[in-house]
């Protein structure tokens, strides 16, 4: 076709959208004349539309409207909102008597409301940041594996997801008792506990197992959901440490483990009223163990079982040159990496501020600035350290050292100055460099991302790390105990110790809860694939289905398996 | 009948093409390829542990040519991949047995 005439047909067609627009209009305008009426000021328009609240009163929430009012004019375009939003929209019986009790309803409603929304969308944020887990491993690990870390990551979400609904939401939560920023959580009420020295020390909720009818609450939703992304972050951290080498039948078990019956028990401790929340009101430590947003019973709890997992796992074939000496085995994806670690940051911002449980509580801004502040000093401590050493920043380094600022605020968050929370950020990458030395050449064990210094070492020193410098600002009532939480540093000596107490407690239940799981699983189930398999590249393998099939010459598909009879013969 | 086979850096790889299209070369085909040779590989650090970069990328170069431009064609791959600095490559002369052409059938000269 020449141009011309697609220029005419252009023009034509243009022409005649143009007069269709305008007839349109000039139509609607003729079948609803009173849309050209003028505005009534919204003020004089209250005592009219008040009029019609009963039928306007949203029908879901109070009891039924009295005698019907005339219907009110329909309220105007309202641009600025100045008009959108009145005493119309709060629900009372008789319009010319509103109650203060009515009123009150409505505030109290919207609190919660406001309560809800915020917990429940900081909860997405904190459900994204598996992605930047999924990302940050695969970058760092080999790309004939990617398939296969990613999967694991992948997966976490779902048998998490269901191993929580199944019973851990119950034993973590059961027995927290009325969350009052969430409206009540009223069942959730069962804790239990055993008597020792003459106090109570709960142990596990038995209430809300498959969230069933007796959990079948507003908040109790909500809980599940905030609770549930915060366990599956706990869940995903072993999969960087034991990746490249970990076959999938002994993930899956892993999974639900953790979901299940692991994670449960130390959160019950911490945040289900269990028994290191209970230090304080038992034996006076502060307010017991207080951890804001799960540096320990989320990250270090993470980071612990990664540890038990590598050791159990063992190295990557090569990873240890024959004098034990460590290999290099960079990663296949740095930008991959960095962008997780973006995700993940930004997910923080989720995790800290969404662990008020209540928008209503405007401590959310020092939370999310004090985790921020923390996250640029954890990773310009890493740089100036790897700079410094070796005379290049390290990309993995620098992405491991923000990951470390980020999981060491976690605890503090809320309970800190800012230039505290930077100097928390800046000894956590300060730690978790040297940590990933100390893992590798002192331990020898092989954590390809990291994964148990930035989560376990920093979920460490982020909880006693609250013990110090907790300023007294915040937390009046934390755990039961009157007052705001302060620290060492502000002369109350023994909320650190109630700090090093959850921290040990951490320490040795998952190391050797862990420890004797990968033992048991490698016995029954084989925890580790074979060499071959390892030399070969998980991907084929373990998943059926390569992260790179397009990275060949011919026919596509290339990798050196050759199905699992030729494998032992290949060798 | 000759092939001659240059192992040049990815970087000169355009200015190899031109120059060879420019003495009459009307095919080539090229593979990205690791090797080293008196240019020296080194040491990096990935988290404090040290690791050999010994394998450096080029690209090779193939190209099959009547002898009568053979020596040109050198010349060209010479003069536009050098730099001066170790690690500008190599070009290998072959005498070629037979070139077929596989749509056609014809053999030899007529089949470059």
């Amino acid at each position: 076709m020449s141009l011309r005439r697609r220029m005419f047909i252009s023009f034509g067609l243009g022409a005649v959208l143009t007069l269709g627009v305008f007839g349109l209009r000039s139509l609607s305008a003729q079948q609803a004349p009173t849309s050209a009426a003028p505005a009534s000021p919204s003020t004089a328009a209250a005592p009219a539309t008040a009029a019609a609240t009963p039928e306007t009163a949203a029908p879901a929430t109070t009891a039924a409207a009295p005698a019907a009012a005339p219907a009110a004019p329909p309220k105007p375009a309202d641009p600025t909102g100045a008009a959108t939003g009145t005493a119309a929209d709060v629900p009372v019986k008789d319009a010319a008597k509103p109650t203060l009790v009515e009123v009150m309803d409505t505030v109290g409603h919207n609190k919660i409301a406001i309560n809800i929304g915020w917990t429940l969308i900081t909860g997405f944020l904190v459900m994204f940041m598996q992605a930047g887990f999924a990302m940050v491993e695969t970058g760092f690990t080999r790309a004939k594996n990617a398939a296969h870390t990613m999967s694991m990551n992948f997966m976490v979400y779902p048998i998490g997801m269901l191993g929580y609904w199944i019973c851990g939401f119950a034993l973590q939560m059961g027995g927290v008792g009325a969350v009052a920023s969430l409206g009540g959580t009223p069942p959730l009420t069962n804790e239990f506990t055993i008597t020792l020295f003459g106090k109570a020390f709960g142990l596990f909720g038995t209430k809300g197992f498959f969230l069933g009818p007796d959990s079948y609450d507003v908040g109790v939703f909500a809980l599940f959901l905030f609770q549930m992304v915060f366990m599956d972050t706990t869940v995903t951290i072993p999969t960087g440490a034991m990746a490249e080498r970990w076959r999938w039948n002994s993930f899956l078990v892993y999974g639900f483990f953790m979901s299940m019956f692991a994670y449960p028990l130390y959160a019950n401790w911490v945040w289900g009223g269990g028994w290191l929340s209970q230090l304080g009101t038992n034996f006076g430590l502060g307010h017991g163990h207080v951890d804001f947003a799960g540096s320990s019973v989320v990250h270090m709890v993470g980071g612990v079982a990664a540890l038990a997992g590598a050791i159990v796992l063992g190295p990557r074939i090569g990873k240890f040159a024959k004098d034990g000496k460590p290999v290099a085995i960079p990663g296949h994806h740095i930008p991959m990496a960095i962008v997780g670690t973006f995700i993940l940051a930004f997910g923080w911002f989720g995790f800290n501020p969404g662990s008020t449980l209540a928008g209503t509580d405007l401590r959310i801004a020092v939370v999310a600035t004090n985790t921020m502040l923390a996250s640029a000093g954890g990773a310009i401590a890493a740089m100036v350290i790897m700079m410094s050493k070796y005379g290049k920043p390290d990309p993995s380094m620098m992405a491991n050292g923000m990951l470390a600022g980020l999981v060491a605020i976690t605890a503090p968050c809320a309970f800190v100055t800012a230039p505290v929370a930077v100097l928390i950020g800046v000894i956590a990458g300060i730690l978790v460099v040297f940590s990933v030395f100390f893992v590798e050449r002192t331990l020898k064990v092989d954590d390809p991302v990291g994964a148990i210094s930035v989560h376990g070492v920093n979920g460490a020193w982020g909880v006693l790390s609250l013990g110090l410098f907790a300023d007294g600002k915040y937390g009046d009532g934390w755990n039961n105990v009157p007052g705001t939480v302060s620290g060492l540093f502000y002369g109350n000596a023994k909320q650190f110790v109630a700090q090093g107490i959850g921290t040990v407690t951490c320490f040795v239940f998952v190391f050797v809860a862990f420890y004797v799981f990968f033992k048991v699983l490698d016995a029954i189930v084989g925890n580790r694939v074979s060499a071959e398999t390892e030399m070969v590249g998980l991907d084929l393998p373990e998943m059926g289905a390569l992260a790179y099939p397009e990275f060949a010459i011919s026919s596509g598909m290339s990798s050196e398996y050759t199905g699992d009879a030729n494998q032992e013969k290949a060798g | 009948m000759k092939k001659i086979e240059g192992i040049v850096r990815p970087h000169v790889f355009e200015a190899v093409k031109t120059a060879l299209q420019e003495v009459g070369i009307v095919g080539m085909t090229i593979t990205e390829v690791k090797g080293f040779g008196r240019q020296k590989g080194h040491t990096e650090s990935y988290r404090g542990s040290e690791y050999k970069v010994d394998f450096l990328p080029k690209v090779k170069v193939e190209v099959v040519v009547a002898d009568d431009i053979a020596e040109k064609v050198v010349a060209a791959f010479v003069s536009s991949a050098r730099t001066g600095k170790f690690g500008d490559g190599k070009v290998f002369v072959t005498n070629l047995a037979d070139v077929v052409r596989i749509r056609t059938g014809e053999h030899g000269e007529e089949a470059l």
